[in-house]
This record gives C-alpha cells, sequence and structure tokens, in this order.
C-alpha cells in the first residue's frame, strides 16, 4: 500500500476511480470542442490571473540567463504564428525545429502549434544524411535552425523539393542567402490577439522520429488531444504544482523534451528550467542550486555520469530545494536509486514510456514504494500487460518475461507513423499496441524490463537504428558490409558496436577505424558513431543471406545464441 | 598556445565545426558545456589522441570534464606520454 506525499494520492486512490474525463475538466476540454497545446501552454496559464509568472528560465554555457512569463509566451508564440502564416506556411505542414535548447524552439513550438501546423523536431546534432532521411519523408515546408547548423541544411536543400523556408534564428539582422529569412525573438512584435487554427483533440500537431531495426526512421504522429495525458503524468507523476521550479535536462529534439520538457510542465503552470549546454557534472549542480529546482526529471546515463564524479563534488552544493526526482530513458539501476537516496535525500522514480506512447505510461507512482531496479505499476488509465511471444495473451504467471503491451485508448497514443501505414498496423496485435520491449512482471504488480525485443540500440537513452548505420558505412570504400548491434556500457546502457567486413585489399589500422567513426559522426549522429568495432571475415547470416544481428549482439552480452540452426555454415 | 595544444585545436576545428563555422576555439573555448564535441564524439577525439600519441587514456580519466577545453586535453596528453 502507497501513502500520501504532499497533495498526491496513493496509486490506489488515483486508480480505483480513474477516467481521463477528470483531466479534460481540469483544463477546461468539452469533448469535441476547440483544442490547442500552444494556447493551453501560454494563454491559458495568464486567464488564470498567472501571466506575470514565470514560465522559462533559460541560461547557456556561458551562465547568459534570459526570463520569460506565462504572458511573454502567450504574446510571443502569438507573433510567431502570425509571422510563419506571412510566410505563407500553411496548417498541416511540418514545421522542423532543428535547433540547440535556445529559447526560440520553446517560443516557435508553440507558434507552430497555433496556426495548426505540425511541428516536428530534431536533433541539432544530426548530420545530413539523418537530416535529409526524415525531412525527405515528411516532406517538410520549413526548417528553423541556427547558423551553426543552417550549413548541414543547404547541403541538402536541393533533393527536398518540399523545403520552401529555411529560417535562421541568429543570422545576426540578414539572412546569408537567398531563400532564407531572419527569426528573432527579439525583432518579434507583442502580438496580443492571435485568431488560433481552429484545432481539436483530434488535430496532428508533434511528428517525432524513432528508429526501427529494418527501414528508415519511422515518424510518430501525435495530436493535440495528448495534452490530456501529458498534463495528468505531468500532474500526478512528476507531481507538479504551480510554483514549482522543473528542470527535465532531455532535449527537445526526442520527445521526452517535447512531452516533459515543454507541453506537460507548462499546461501544469509550473516555472521550466531550460539550461542550453553540454554535460558538466558541476555545472549541472550549479544550476539546479542556483535555481532552486524542485523537481527534476532526468535520464540513467547522466545519472551514472554525476555518479562517476563521487560525492565530494555534490556535497558542494545546496539542492534541498528538490522534493521529487524522476528519471526516463533506459532501465534505472538500483545503484542509482541507491545513490540519490544517500546524496539527495530520495530516490530517482523511473518512468517508462517512448516515442509512441507520447506519455508516461508505466511508472513509479509519488508515494508508492519503490522497488529499485523495477519500472513501477501502470499508470492509472493504462492497461498495460506482459503477452507471451508466441500467443499474444497476456502472461498471468509472475515472474514470466514476455512482450510489455497496451490497450489502444489513451489520449497520446500515436495516431500514425508518417507515411508509413504497414508499420503501424504491424505495432497492434491481439486488440494490443506492443512496445517492442520485453519485461515481467512480479506478484505485487510491478514491472520488470528485461531488454528490446528487436535490434534497435538503446545508447544514453536513445533509440539507433542499425539500418542507418549499416547504409552509411557503405559508403566507406572499405566496406563490403557490416552490422551494428549494441555492446554494453557502464555509463550508456549501451553503445554501438560495428562488425565491418572488409572488401578485398583493404586491411584494417587505426586509420580506417578512426575513418568509420568520423563518417558516421558526421553523416548521422554522434549517437551512431560506434564506440567499438571489429573487423570479421565473415557476418552470421541465415541461409537466405540475411544477417543475424542477434547472435552478435548475444556475444556482446554473454546471453545464450538462441536458436542457430537456419544459420549459414561460417 | 604550443604544439601539442595546437594540434588538438586543429583537430577539433576539422572534424567538430561545420565548413565555414567561424567560431574562434582558443585553449580554453568549452568544447563539451560549449557544444562543440559532445560526450559521445568525445570518443572519436580520444581514439585520435592515443593514435597520433601512441598513448592509452583510461575511460576513467576521460571525462567530459577533462575534456572541456584544448589545454585539459593537452594536460591529460602529457600526463599518459610521461
Amino acid at each position: 500500500m502507497g501513502t500520501r506525499t504532499g497533495g498526491v494520492a496513493t496509486y490506489e486512490e488515483r486508480a480505483a476511480h480513474f477516467d481521463w474525463s477528470l483531466a479534460e475538466r481540469e483544463l477546461g476540454i468539452v469533448p469535441g470542442g476547440p483544442l490547442n497545446i500552444g494556447w493551453h501552454c501560454s494563454d491559458r496559464i495568464c486567464a488564470q490571473g498567472r501571466a506575470a509568472e514565470t514560465a522559462l528560465v533559460w541560461e547557456d554555457f556561458e551562465g547568459r540567463e534570459r526570463r520569460f512569463s506565462y504572458d511573454d509566451l502567450r504574446v510571443l508564440s502569438n507573433a510567431s504564428a502570425a509571422f510563419f502564416r506571412s510566410l505563407g506556411i500553411q496548417p498541416g505542414e511540418r514545421v522542423c525545429l532543428f535547433l540547440d535548447r535556445v529559447p526560440e524552439l520553446y517560443v516557435a513550438f508553440l507558434g507552430i502549434l497555433k496556426m495548426g501546423a505540425i511541428v516536428q523536431p530534431l536533433f541539432s546534432a544530426f548530420g545530413e544524411d539523418s537530416l535529409w532521411t526524415r525531412l525527405a519523408d515528411a516532406g517538410t515546408s520549413a526548417i528553423l535552425t541556427q547558423r551553426k547548423h543552417v550549413r548541414k541544411v543547404r547541403r541538402i536543400r536541393e533533393k527536398l523539393p518540399h523545403l520552401a523556408h529555411i529560417l535562421v534564428v541568429d543570422d545576426g539582422g540578414g539572412a546569408a542567402q537567398p531563400g532564407e529569412v531572419g527569426f528573432s525573438l527579439d525583432a518579434l512584435p507583442r502580438l496580443q490577439h492571435l485568431d488560433l487554427h481552429p484545432t481539436t483533440a483530434d488535430s496532428p500537431s508533434v511528428l517525432h522520429y524513432t528508429s526501427g531495426t529494418t527501414g528508415q526512421p519511422k515518424g510518430a504522429l501525435h495530436v493535440h488531444g495528448s495534452l490530456v495525458a501529458q498534463y495528468l503524468t505531468s500532474k500526478w507523476v512528476l507531481d507538479l504544482r504551480p510554483g514549482d521550479v522543473y528542470w527535465c535536462n532531455a532535449d527537445p529534439g526526442w520527445v521526452t523534451g517535447t512531452s516533459y520538457g515543454i507541453i506537460g510542465p507548462w499546461a501544469c503552470g509550473v516555472t521550466q528550467l531550460v539550461l542550453d549546454s553540454g554535460f558538466n557534472a558541476e555545472r549541472w549542480y550549479r544550476f539546479l542550486e542556483k535555481h532552486r529546482a524542485t523537481v527534476w526529471y532526468s535520464a540513467p546515463t547522466a545519472i551514472r555520469l554525476l555518479m562517476r564524479e563521487g560525492p565530494d563534488l555534490i556535497r558542494r552544493f545546496d539542492l534541498r530545494a528538490l522534493r521529487h526526482l524522476a528519471s526516463v530513458g533506459e532501465p534505472l539501476n538500483p545503484e542509482a536509486v541507491q545513490w540519490s537516496r544517500e546524496m539527495l535525500g530520495m530516490p530517482f522514480h523511473d518512468t517508462y514510456w517512448q516515442t509512441e506512447t507520447g506519455c508516461i505510461v508505466i511508472t513509479n507512482f509519488p508515494g508508492m514504494p519503490v522497488k529499485p531496479g523495477s519500472m513501477g505499476r501502470p499508470f492509472p488509465g493504462i492497461a498495460a500487460a506482459v503477452l507471451d511471444p508466441e500467443t499474444h495473451e497476456p502472461c498471468s504467471a509472475p515472474g514470466r518475461v514476455g512482450l510489455i503491451a497496451l490497450r489502444p485508448g489513451w489520449p497520446s497514443m500515436m495516431r500514425a507513423y508518417w507515411n508509413n501505414p504497414a508499420a503501424y498496423e504491424k505495432k497492434f496485435t491481439n486488440g494490443w499496441f506492443v512496445c517492442g520491449d520485453r519485461a515481467s512482471i512480479d506478484q505485487e504488480g510491478y514491472f520488470w524490463f528485461v531488454g528490446r525485443d528487436d535490434d534497435v540500440i538503446n545508447t544514453g537513452g536513445h533509440l539507433v537504428g542499425p539500418f542507418e548505420i549499416e547504409s552509411a558505412l557503405l559508403e566507406i570504400p572499405a566496406v563490403a558490409e557490416s552490422a551494428a548491434v549494441g555492446k554494453p556500457d557502464p555509463i550508456n546502457l549501451e553503445v554501438v558496436k560495428v562488425f565491418v567486413v572488409l572488401k578485398p585489399g583493404f586491411t584494417a589500422d587505426a586509420d580506417l577505424e578512426l575513418e568509420i567513426m568520423n563518417h558516421l559522426r558526421r553523416r548521422l549522429s554522434p549517437l551512431a558513431m560506434p564506440q567499438a568495432m571489429e573487423i570479421v571475415d565473415a557476418l552470421p547470416k541465415t541461409r537466405s543471406g540475411k544477417i543475424v544481428r542477434r547472435v552478435l549482439r548475444a556475444r556482446e552480452w554473454g546471453e545464450p545464441l538462441g536458436d542457430v540452426s537456419t544459420l549459414m555454415d561460417e | 598556445m604550443d604544439d601539442l595544444q595546437r594540434t588538438i585545436r586543429d583537430y577539433v576545428v576539422k572534424e567538430y565545426l561545420e565548413e565555414g563555422d567561424d567560431r574562434e576555439v582558443g585553449e580554453s573555448t568549452p568544447l563539451i558545456t560549449g557544444g562543440i564535441v559532445d560526450s559521445f564524439s568525445m570518443v572519436s577525439l580520444k581514439r585520435f589522441l592515443e593514435k597520433r600519441y601512441g598513448i592509452q587514456i583510461p575511460d576513467a580519466e576521460a571525462t567530459p570534464a577533462a575534456f572541456d577545453t584544448v589545454s585539459g586535453i593537452a594536460a591529460l596528453v602529457q600526463k599518459f606520454r610521461k
């Protein structure tokens, strides 16, 4: 039985009388009526008499700080929407945010939604191949970027016939090339009134790309109605309340950075912190201390990096304002839970969800006893099970490993894979949405993560598809074929390892290894760069010639190889 | 800036900045916190240094803090060249 903490009821109390409509009522949403995330995250808070409260505290790596009130957010997102309209961008078109964590990203996110277009956030460290794949698939018509990233866009622009607008947020007042326009918050008027596009719960809102085992990344399309789930999970799982100072250190290029780095927290009316800086433990602690952060949503990789810095560093900072901690992206190891108990006086609460679910679906609820290493229990309103991999029926035996599955119908479930209805259909079986991960459930209903059910690599909480890596490797003259798998890593859970077969006449040396690493980093992203490499004579294949990555992965993890009877003899 | 620092700086500029990126990289420019090199890319920089100088930098020493500036990286290389 859980306990009450602060204003949060127990898990059992929440679950007993649950209905998503209670969130709709709190948000003032009428079924079938208007619903716009941009409006709910800014105008609605202002209408509650909280226009002057701080919505965003932004700080960069040099300590420069900017603050935006909810009224700033409202009028600047209005002005952004009007500006995008003036360029001719239409509702339903995809507008990409290819930006570091600059204030323009957060304001434009709301502005794009207010004028009815679809936000397509992309990780700003993506190389041009990764960028092109996603922009081409989405038929993106506009992209907001920065001077330091715009060259990647220019190099692929000719291959993107739909891309009509390139907006540069720090162009210094003059766009560098024809066809590019500047977009500066300082130059925007404070637009008091905007005619919102008449969006409803079913209107498309955000398009996040995610990697799979086969083929190119898929665009998970979400709708404005996702707000209902993102709001309630922010309130109940992250325990956000007015007056909170909240930091989600995820990048908005990924779904955590939008669902819980923009939408949910602002719908709750809290102050969000944004640190536009690479990782530095001392810098992070100082940031938490300076702004007296009360709630922190982080990731196991970041926590392990902090743990590696040792206890002396964290003890130099006063972090007593923190009252709730949560984590996402990969399984949270028990040592990390124990570390936060010792160092911060409270555990990190693991949460489980993915790009396609749009919101937290399995979680350690505040006040619920935390079992270190467990994912927790399903969020009220989410029916979750582990399915037998053969029959796709729920496993009833405690401890039995199966596929994590959810009953469709929660508000933030993706509504499509962009341009890929077949892949979307494949996510559903026997009336369940199948997440692609394996877990077991114990006697008390806690879920325990086991691993992926496919070949996707989870590195530092980010999913990397082996197909993209192997395709990019074929551009290197020395490479005949390759296979990319996850290799265990003490910090990032797993890192990319590639097995490479060289063409005749080429030999392995340190130069080639570095060339391969840098090629993948530049063309795809730093996440896709292999941190280990092995030159092999041949790859394990089926008799039909398909590379069997699972055998290579099992060797890396020291796991049983499974059925190898269908493999070609090496 | 000495020869070692210059070699590291030139490699960082060539490999991690986009062509035409006019940001100055000096011996104390923040590389990791400044977003020029990230904690994943650090591995290829480490590999370059190990290859170039015939050294092994233990993973425990290759922290984001140690790799945050050209001068910090140079100090790390010097430590393991001895």
